[in-house]
């Protein structure tokens, strides 16, 4: 009796316990399919796909990988300087990166857009944005360098940017940090956020032949932050969207104080009517300051121009024109992003659990019969409803940003749910979701966010890594996922890591740039100040402290390779020049002790390297980057005398270099004192 | 010689009825042993899964103290506007360690003075403990799940974030699971034990007489 009650309790002590351990829901792992390595193994001496301009983030930089090897090809110097080729550094190449603040080493790289026409993808040129001291660059994409860098006044972070119109006749950027006007008085109480910030968005005018940006007009609204904007497309054309969130205008404690409204706004900007009152003079002239840099790729060399004006529409007093109205999103929308056909537009809420997808057309119907709610700060809000298509219900926590296929597919990245999700644009019906690993920021389908995707591959973004590959101390590489969209389900090719933080990329067939691409710098269109074609045309020239050394680099030597003469207080320039006309031959060139960096220069390409003599005695300088079978025999000498001495000043390389064995006096020109 | 046998035997069952089996003796010692173990060990434990933690979070509730990844729970809990979690807030922690060592040793005493009131006393003294234990668990539950902060970040219309009890629940891209720690275990054994006892000392059947 007693056992069998003994019995009793155990085995139901053991069912329980049981039934504990087991009620625990065991977790999938990342399961790849099959086939996912032959689908992503590009073989050597074969190419990918797609080139990937991906945006570095907070390096500064923009970072080029193959798709679908995932494979980094590059990493393109363009808001930060880059000791590797000199960017930043090299005379030449400094003005680049001049501001109104002056010389900035460092950008924060956000956004990327490829140029387009009739709303395709062109592989002209790629515009960035840089978020911290606002700028927009534009990178020729036949060199693959930064060609142009403006600098955009009235503003302060500017996130919302670059996005450019169906034929790149516009590069808008919209500011995150609302902040008063540079011709306003800024030095106020930061609580006076409401009544003195104001918000700017710029039209950058792109020239459709070279391709050079001038701030045609800016917006100023009232104080709120923008998020990403993307342009109307097909019966949208003309049209620009904007997300924005902090319509509570707090300036403190965002996290809390931006978060409170249940719905932020979208604004929807006509931007051939905005262009046409700025023609027409309905904006003012408002004194500033910012600069612009250009880089010419003949004679190597970028030229800083500080501009003094920009013209300003506001758009509340011209409210009337009828070019400016807030649509209500739910909640602190992070994307707007405009599908294929231009007639749906999608807010990704990253506070929602929804994703309310827009009609143009019911917009324009809403605009018509003035079907308002009201107005923010005297922009007229448009009825929800009335613009409204449709919510995609549950689809997941925290969306952020969504890109589309060539199928009518939306393609939306949840950060909090750490997942892409894949919906029908007009049915909103959730067709199939995959986790990220982890946390998803922005995803990008290739031409997804123009009126032709390519559709294919979907890259994932992600913020975070965690485990997912080797451990390298705590600060790890963020991580990429590839995926291959082509099925009804989304299947994950590879993971790869990437440099700095990729906020968004551009993924563009490689066959619109290959045949672009330029392998060399002509010798004969080198139009350097400092040039020297031949080995003949060097020299070394003296103008009271400051000595111009105009060198050559050519397998496998320096002219002048001995160099005498220089004294301490002297500042040396050194123009090297490249005469190599072969493809793939850089020289670098370095000098001993120098306070600088490297020069990496390209066929055909002439930079300059500064150098102040940091003490008396024997310099050694030589060729960097691995050139030939005698590399390293590729080198040179200076001798730095002392302040004031009469050391004469002689040069040159093999039976023309300085001889104190001669009795003869030095074959090359006097020094010019 | 009889008539002594017979008074023994009077005399014994009549001890029979008030005192305890050996086995009964043994068990509560070993339940009183148990008990006072679990003092040193975490007791339940609630375990977070989410997508971006591959290595899961865990925190651990003591007789006396918090133990776990306490900090990193609080910090994901602001976003939701929820109470941070800190033991000096608890009163329970000063006290249920005292409670458990007084149960702990109380059924080395129910051993010792061989009573069987005793035994019932411990046991149903220990059950009303349990239950109040439990209830008085739930309703922290309850409270730091429906009281949140009004301006959180992040506020989904309609949602509470209350853990549950025992078992598994999904709290937005958290899956959260409340099941014993070791400690716990070590407990349910010694219930397992009291329970034993419960069942050898008492009599279901009616008696013949």
């Amino acid at each position: 009796m007693i056992m069998k009650r003994i019995q009793l309790i155990g085995l139901s002590a053991l069912a329980a316990f049981a039934m504990l351990t087991s009620c625990k829901p065991k977790t999938a792992g990342s399961a790849v399919s099959g086939d996912a390595a032959q689908k992503v193994y590009v073989a050597p001496g074969e190419y990918d796909e797609f080139y990937s301009f991906t945006s570095g983030g907070f390096s500064g930089q923009v970072a080029v990988y193959g798709i679908p090897s995932g494979r980094l090809l590059k990493v393109l110097p363009v808001f930060s300087q880059d000791p590797e080729s000199g960017y930043g550094y090299s005379e030449g190449s400094k003005p680049m990166l001049n501001t109104s603040h002056g010389f900035i080493p460092w950008g924060d790289q956000h956004h990327l857009a490829v140029s387009q026409t009739n709303g395709e993808l062109d592989g002209r040129w790629l515009f960035a944005n840089e978020n911290n001291t606002p700028r927009v660059a534009r990178l020729d994409l036949t060199t693959f360098t930064t060609a142009e860098i403006l600098e955009i006044p009235n503003s302060a972070g500017n996130h919302s940017s670059p996005f450019i119109t169906e034929n790149t006749e516009y590069v808008v950027a919209g500011t995150r940090f609302s902040v008063p006007f540079d011709d306003e008085n800024g030095d106020i109480p930061i609580d006076s956020y409401s009544e003195k910030f104001s918000g700017a968005i710029s039209f950058i005018k792109v020239n459709p032949e070279s391709g050079r940006m001038n701030i045609d007009f800016q917006l100023k609204t009232p104080p709120v932050n923008y998020d990403l904007s993307h342009t109307g497309k097909g019966p949208s054309s003309g049209w620009f969207f904007f997300s924005s969130y902090n319509t509570e205008k707090a300036h403190t404690l965002l996290e809390v104080n931006a978060s409170q409204r249940d719905k932020d706004f979208i604004l929807a900007v006509n931007w051939k009517k905005a262009a046409e009152l700025a023609k027409a003079g309905k904006g003012r002239k408002v004194k500033t300051k910012y600069a612009h840099n250009v880089y010419d790729h003949n004679s190597h060399e970028a030229t800083s121009t500080m501009m003094d004006e920009v013209l300003v529409l506001d758009v509340v007093d011209l409210i009337d024109e009828g070019f400016a109205y807030y649509i209500p999103c739910p909640k602190s929308p992070h994307g707007t992003d405009v599908d294929p056909t231009g007639e749906y537009f999608v807010g990704s809420g990253k506070l929602a659990s929804l994703i309310p997808v827009f009609s143009f057309s019911k917009m324009m119907k809403a605009i018509e019969e003035k079907n308002f709610e009201g107005d923010f700060d005297g922009i007229p809000v448009l009825n929800y409803d009335a613009v409204l298509h449709g919510e995609v219900q549950k689809p997941g926590l925290g969306p952020l940003h969504t890109e589309f296929d060539n199928e009518g597919n939306a393609y939306t990245s949840f950060f909090v749910s750490s997942e892409v999700v894949k919906w029908n644009v007009k049915t909103l019906e959730i067709i199939d979701r995959q986790p990220t690993y982890y946390s998803t920021g922005h995803l990008t389908v290739a031409g997804g966010d123009t009126a032709k995707p390519y559709g294919k591959y979907l890259v994932a973004w992600n913020k975070i890594s965690k485990d997912r590959y080797l451990p390298t101390g705590p600060e790890l590489g963020q991580s990429a996922q590839l995926f291959d969209i082509t099925g009804e389900k989304m299947e994950l090719l590879l993971d790869f890591p990437v440099i700095g933080e990729p906020h968004y990329a551009q993924i563009v067939p490689a066959s619109l740039i290959v045949d672009k691409q330029k392998r060399i710098y002509d010798i004969n269109a080198n139009t350097h100040p400092y040039v020297s074609k031949g080995e003949d045309q060097t020299k070394v020239v003296r103008t009271g402290n400051r000595v111009d050394v105009y060198a050559t680099l050519i397998r496998t030597h320096i002219t002048p390779d001995n160099i005498e003469g220089i004294k301490m207080g002297d500042e040396v320039y050194f123009h090297v020049t490249n005469l190599e006309q072969d493809w793939d031959l850089p020289h670098g060139f370095a000098i001993m002790g120098n306070n600088n960096s490297e020069l990496l220069i390209l066929p055909g390409e002439t930079k300059t390297l500064k150098w102040t003599p940091t003490k008396v005695g024997m310099i050694p300088f030589y060729c960097t980057d691995f050139c030939s079978a005698l590399h390293q025999e590729m080198q040179g000498y200076i001798r730095v005398s002392p302040a004031g001495s009469n050391t004469p000043l002689r040069y040159g390389t093999g039976d023309k270099a300085p001889s104190s064995k001669k009795v003869a006096a030095a074959p090359d020109a006097p020094a010019a004192e | 010689m009889q008539p002594i046998f017979n008074k023994k035997k009077n005399d014994m069952s009549l001890e029979k009825k008030s005192s305890l089996k050996i086995i009964t003796r043994v068990l509560s010692a070993i339940a009183g042993i148990i008990l006072f173990i679990t003092l040193f060990l975490p007791i339940w434990k609630i375990e977070l899964d989410a997508p971006q933690y591959p290595e899961g979070l865990e925190m651990y509730i003591h007789a006396g103290k918090l133990s776990g990844e306490v900090e990193i729970i609080n910090g994901l809990n602001h976003y939701i506007g929820m109470k941070e979690l800190h033991a000096e807030d608890f009163i329970e922690f000063t006290v249920l360690p005292y409670l458990i060592g007084f149960f702990a040793l109380l059924g080395l005493v129910v051993a010792l003075v061989n009573r069987k009131w005793l035994l019932y006393v411990w046991l149903i003294g220990f059950a009303l403990f349990g239950i109040g234990t439990v209830i008085d668990f739930y309703l922290w539950l309850y409270d730091y799940g429906h009281n949140l902060d009004p301006s959180a970040p992040i506020q989904v219309p309609g949602m509470t974030y209350q853990p549950p009890l025992i078992g598994f629940k999904q709290l937005l891209n958290f899956g959260a699971y409340s099941i014993p720690a070791i400690g716990g275990w070590v407990m349910f054994g010694a219930v397992f034990l009291m329970g034993a006892c419960f069942g050898l000392e008492t009599n279901f059947k009616k008696k013949k007489s």
